[in-house]
C-alpha cells in the first residue's frame, strides 16, 4: 500500500497561511510528521494561488525535502507548476495527475514520457465525469495504453478511478469500487489510488464513511491512498484491511504494526 | 389541508404528498402564486436555511428539491396565465476547461427551487456561450462555477465580456477554490459559499 500524505494542500487554511507568510518551519513540521507516520510520498499542492502556483509549489518541495528523505507527490493540473517543482525535486516524484482531458493530456505527456516518475492517471475525459464502472474502465483503458506507449512502465501508473459523492447519487460508491476491481483485474501490474474525502461530501460523520470506504476499496484491490497519515485509526484500518485482503504474508505487517503500538489510539 | 401542508411535505421530501396536496389546492381554487410562493418556495427556503445551519445534508436537500419539482410540474401549465412572477432568469454553468458539476448542479437546483428560471449550460462552457445565452434569454444573472484553479481565470473573462458589451447582467461566481476575495478581484457582482447562499445573493442581484 502506497500512502500519500495529503496535508500540505493550500486549500487547507493553515497551509495557505504558511505559504503566504513563507512560514517554512510549519511546512517542514507537517512534512516530517506525515513522513514519520508512514507516508511514502508527501503531497504538495499550491493550487489556490493563481499565477503564483509554480513559485509556491517549488518552495514547498524544497522545504519538504529539507527534512524528509523521500519523494513528493506533485499535485497540480498545471504543467508550468509541475515543471517548476520538478526542477528542485530530489529522487523519483509522483505526478498527480494526468487525465484524458485533451489539453491536460497533451500538456503533461511530454513532461512524463520516458521518465521513471510515478504517475497518477485520473479517470476524467472531455466527455465529462465518469459515473459508471464502464465509463471509468473505458477512460482507464485509453490512459494506460497511451502512457505505456509513451514509455511509462505500467508499474509506475496509478489509476485514480475518480471518487464521486454518494450524497448526490447512491450508486457512486459501488460504481467506483467495481471499477477498482475491473482495472486491477484487466490491466495486470497497474496500480489504483485515490483520495477519499469526495465520497462523503455533503454528509455528516465523514471520517467514518471515508474509513469504511477505504477498507472496502482495499478489498477490491486498491493499493494507493491519498490520506491524512496522522489519522491513526485510518492507518490501522489500512493495515488490517491489507492483511484481510490476503496481501500481507504471514500477517507480518499486521504483527509489526501491533508491536509498534499502531493499534493503540 | 392547507398551504402549510404543502410546505411540510416538501420539507419531509414526500413527492406523492406534495403532488396530491397541490392538486387539492388547485381544485379548491387557491391562487397559483400562493401555492408556489407560500408552499413550494417557502419550503425550499427553509430547507436551504436548515442546510446552511448543518441540520440537513446534501441528499436531504436533493430529495426536498425533487419533491418541490414534482409540485412545480403540477403548477407549470398554469403559471403563464397566473399572476405568479418569476424570480428572474439565471444562466449557469461550469467554466471552460472544467468538467466538475456537482456543486453547480446543487446551485442550479436550489435556484429552481427559489422560483428562478434556470438555464443550465452544463460544463466546459466558454465565454461566448455564457454571454450569448444570457443576452438571448434576457438573463438577470450569470452564475459561474469552477473547481480547478487553472480554470478560474475563465470567470474573469466572462465578467470582462459582459462589461465590455455594456450588458445589464449581473455575474456571480462560486466553487471550492473560489473566495470572496477572488470574486472582488475579478469584479464579480456576487459570491456565495454554498447553494442556499447563492440563492440569497441571486435574489439580491436580480431585484437590484
Amino acid at each position: 500500500m502506497i500512502v500519500v500524505g495529503e496535508l500540505i494542500n493550500a486549500s487547507r487554511k493553515p497551509i495557505k497561511e504558511a505559504i503566504e507568510t513563507q512560514n517554512a518551519d510549519y511546512i517542514k513540521q507537517i512534512a516530517k510528521e506525515q513522513h514519520e507516520a508512514g507516508a511514502n510520498y508527501i503531497d504538495v499542492n499550491a493550487g489556490i494561488f493563481v499565477g503564483k502556483e509554480p513559485e509556491y509549489l517549488q518552495w514547498l518541495v524544497k522545504n519538504v525535502q529539507e527534512v524528509v528523505d523521500g519523494p513528493c507527490c506533485i499535485d497540480s493540473p498545471d504543467p508550468k507548476a509541475i515543471e517548476a517543482a520538478l526542477a528542485v525535486h530530489k529522487g523519483t516524484p509522483m505526478i498527480n495527475s494526468i487525465s484524458l482531458e485533451k489539453e491536460r493530456y497533451d500538456a503533461l505527456l511530454p513532461i512524463i514520457a520516458g521518465t521513471d516518475y510515478k504517475v497518477v492517471a485520473l479517470c476524467m475525459s472531455d466527455g465529462g465525469m465518469p459515473e459508471t464502472t464502464e465509463d471509468r474502465l473505458k477512460i482507464a483503458d485509453e490512459l494506460i495504453n497511451g502512457l505505456v506507449k509513451n514509455n511509462i512502465p505500467i508499474d509506475n501508473i496509478y489509476v485514480d478511478p475518480l471518487v464521486q459523492p454518494i450524497g448526490t447519487n447512491s450508486n457512486f460508491g459501488i460504481e467506483f469500487l467495481n471499477a477498482v476491481e475491473a482495472i486491477m483485474t484487466r490491466f495486470k501490474g497497474v496500480h489504483t489510488m485515490c483520495g477519499l474525502s469526495n465520497i462523503s461530501y455533503g454528509l455528516p460523520n465523514r471520517k467514518f464513511l471515508n474509513q469504511a470506504f477505504a477498507i472496502m476499496a482495499i478489498a477490491k484491490g486498491l493499493d494507493g491512498l491519498i490520506i491524512n497519515p496522522l489519522d491513526k485509526q485510518m492507518m490501522a484500518g489500512l493495515i488490517a484491511a491489507e492483511a484481510l485482503a490476503g496481501r500481507d504474508d504471514f500477517c507480518c505487517n499486521y504483527l509489526g504494526a501491533f508491536r509498534a503500538g499502531k493499534f493503540e489510539f | 389541508m392547507s398551504i402549510k401542508d404543502i410546505y411540510q411535505a416538501v420539507i419531509d421530501f414526500n413527492n406523492a404528498k406534495v403532488v396530491e396536496l397541490v392538486k387539492h389546492e388547485l381544485a379548491n381554487g387557491t391562487d397559483v402564486s400562493t401555492i408556489l410562493n407560500d408552499g413550494l418556495i417557502a419550503a425550499m427556503d427553509e430547507v436551504g436555511r436548515l442546510f446552511s445551519e448543518g441540520e440537513l445534508f446534501v441528499p436531504e436537500m436533493l430529495r426536498s428539491a425533487q419533491a418541490m419539482k414534482a409540485g412545480l410540474d403540477e403548477l407549470k401549465p398554469l403559471l403563464a396565465q397566473s399572476a405568479a412572477k418569476s424570480a428572474g432568469t439565471i444562466v449557469i454553468g461550469t467554466v471552460k476547461g472544467d468538467l466538475h458539476d456537482i456543486g453547480k448542479n446543487l446551485v442550479a437546483m436550489m435556484m429552481e427551487g427559489a422560483g428562478f428560471d434556470v438555464i443550465d449550460l452544463g460544463v466546459d462552457v466558454d465565454t461566448e456561450k455564457f454571454v450569448k445565452t444570457a443576452k438571448e434569454k434576457n438573463a438577470n444573472v450569470i452564475c459561474m462555477s469552477a473547481l480547478l484553479t487553472t480554470t478560474m481565470p475563465g470567470m474573469e473573462e466572462v465578467i470582462k465580456a459582459v462589461k465590455a458589451q455594456g450588458l445589464d447582467i449581473k455575474t456571480m461566481v462560486g466553487g471550492a477554490p473560489v473566495t470572496q476575495e477572488f470574486a472582488n478581484k475579478i469584479g464579480a457582482d456576487g459570491y456565495a459559499e454554498d447553494a442556499p447562499g447563492a440563492v440569497e445573493k441571486a435574489r439580491e442581484l436580480a431585484s437590484a
